[in-house]
């Protein structure tokens, strides 16, 4: 169970959100909306460990997350705006590269999000959607318990956002927690919302 | 839930990235052999601009290798985090497990793999060709091993800090120098030291004692660096 008690960050110099509560229970899902700037992606950067909280405190099960970053990463996986695939690599070696990634079948995740017939591609062939595509895929792999989604079917088309659906109510099913900050309705049902800005 | 037990140790992990960044670097060759072309030929202006005088050569070939090496070794480092930074793999790279020390001690590691060793491996035809004397080579070479370790931490220390920084690129060497001349001195000073009959052991065991403060200091601070420029 993913509680968060009055948490606020700045972005810069400037204050994006403050006392932002909430809870998500196991298998649930949150979605950020809001207006561009509002701070959707700096919560989740700050969900994640990577960006600083000015105040409040984020609990995993009770306890405090963020004491032990390197600790909390392993419950967390990160997609944010960026794809993090290396145009040097194959597709299939941008997935076996990925850092922190548990041994896990790289081929049934490709097909997870419909790559693979581009296993041996260079990543730099891939069109930015394939990309995103890419990204995404890394999720089948990740046995972490939270999932932190920043815009993730930007450039998707519908039958890959189908494909993420299925990956997310997998997730979901298993206990898994989906926090993601989307403009589009996510291809899931019951969702709970927090409005930012 | 708590974390999945099956999770790969920080060894596992950290090997992991040192081989995706050696077979990145393998797949960018060009980027890689930069540094090393650079080394050769700049280190081959020397008998041109001075003349070929064996003793004038062989007298300052040590100084010459070790400040071309030292230049060298610097072409790559803004690259070394630059890169993840920019495609999202530092985010993933910091969210991988590894804490932010470990991640920044292996970046280190696969600077000194990637662009160190191509360097060691030309400096000793380097040293031939200036006519060091054959007796001074060892000693050379053993400075470069412990001096580049040392600069690969000292760099990607001072990279770590620079990114994200407008103009990173200009204010590296100007962190990176300064800490290195102490490298520089008693790198040189082993070779010397052996051209003029005495024993190079204790520059070697000074550069040794570099060495393994930087070891777990470095990394520390970079780390930190690192944690700073994501947020």
């Amino acid at each position: 169970m993913l509680r968060a008690e009055g948490l606020a960050a700045f972005r810069g110099e400037r204050l994006v959100f403050r006392d932002l509560g909430f809870v998500v229970p196991a298998g649930g899902a949150l979605v950020l909306a809001g207006p561009n700037g509002s701070g959707k992606s700096t919560l989740l950067r700050v969900l994640a460990g990577l960006g600083r909280l000015a105040g409040g405190q984020v609990l995993w099960d009770g306890a405090d997350a963020l004491d032990d970053p390197a600790h909390h990463a392993r419950r967390v996986f990160y997609i944010g705006h960026l794809d993090a695939v290396k145009l040097g690599l194959t597709v299939e070696e941008n997935l076996r590269f990925t850092p922190g990634r548990p041994q896990g079948d790289v081929r049934h995740a490709l097909e997870a999000m419909g790559l693979a017939e581009l296993v041996d591609l260079p990543a730099r062939m891939l069109s930015a959607g394939q990309k995103r595509r890419l990204a995404l895929s890394r999720l089948a792999l990740s046995p972490a318990p939270l999932w932190l989604l920043d815009e993730p079917t930007l450039g998707l088309d519908t039958q890959a956002i189908a494909r993420f659906g299925d990956l997310l109510a997998a997730h979901r099913s298993t206990g898994g927690i989906v926090v993601a900050a989307t403009h589009i309705p996510l291809p899931i049902g019951d969702v709970s919302e927090l409005r930012l800005g | 839930m708590t974390p999945s037990p099956q999770q790969p140790s920080l060894g596992r992990l950290a090997l992991a990235v040192l081989v995706r960044d050696v077979t990145l670097s393998l797949r960018h060759g060009a980027d890689s052999l930069a540094a090393l072309l650079f080394f050769v030929l700049a280190a081959s202006l020397f008998p041109l601009a001075i003349g070929p005088s064996p003793e004038v050569l062989g007298r300052i070939a040590p100084g010459v290798i070790w400040v071309c090496a030292l230049l060298a070794a610097l072409l790559p480092l803004d690259r070394l985090f630059g890169s993840d930074f920019e495609d999202g793999s530092l985010d993933q790279l910091l969210l991988s497990g590894m804490p932010a020390g470990v991640v920044a001690a292996t970046k280190a590691a696969s600077h000194w793999v990637v662009t160190s060793v191509p360097l060691l491996l030309a400096a000793g035809p380097l040293a031939v060709m200036l006519h060091l004397a054959p007796d001074a080579i060892p000693a050379l070479l053993g400075g470069l091993v412990l001096g580049s370790a040392l600069l690969s931490l000292l760099g990607s220390t001072a990279a770590a800090i620079v990114l994200g920084a407008r103009r990173g690129g200009v204010l590296l060497p100007l962190l990176v120098l300064p800490l290195a001349m102490p490298v520089l001195i008693f790198g040189v000073g082993a070779a010397d030291a052996v051209s003029g009959g005495l024993s190079a052991q204790p520059h070697l065991l000074l550069l040794g004692a570099m060495l393994a403060a930087a070891l777990p200091l470095c990394p520390l601070a970079a780390g930190a660096a690192l944690r700073s420029a994501v947020e």
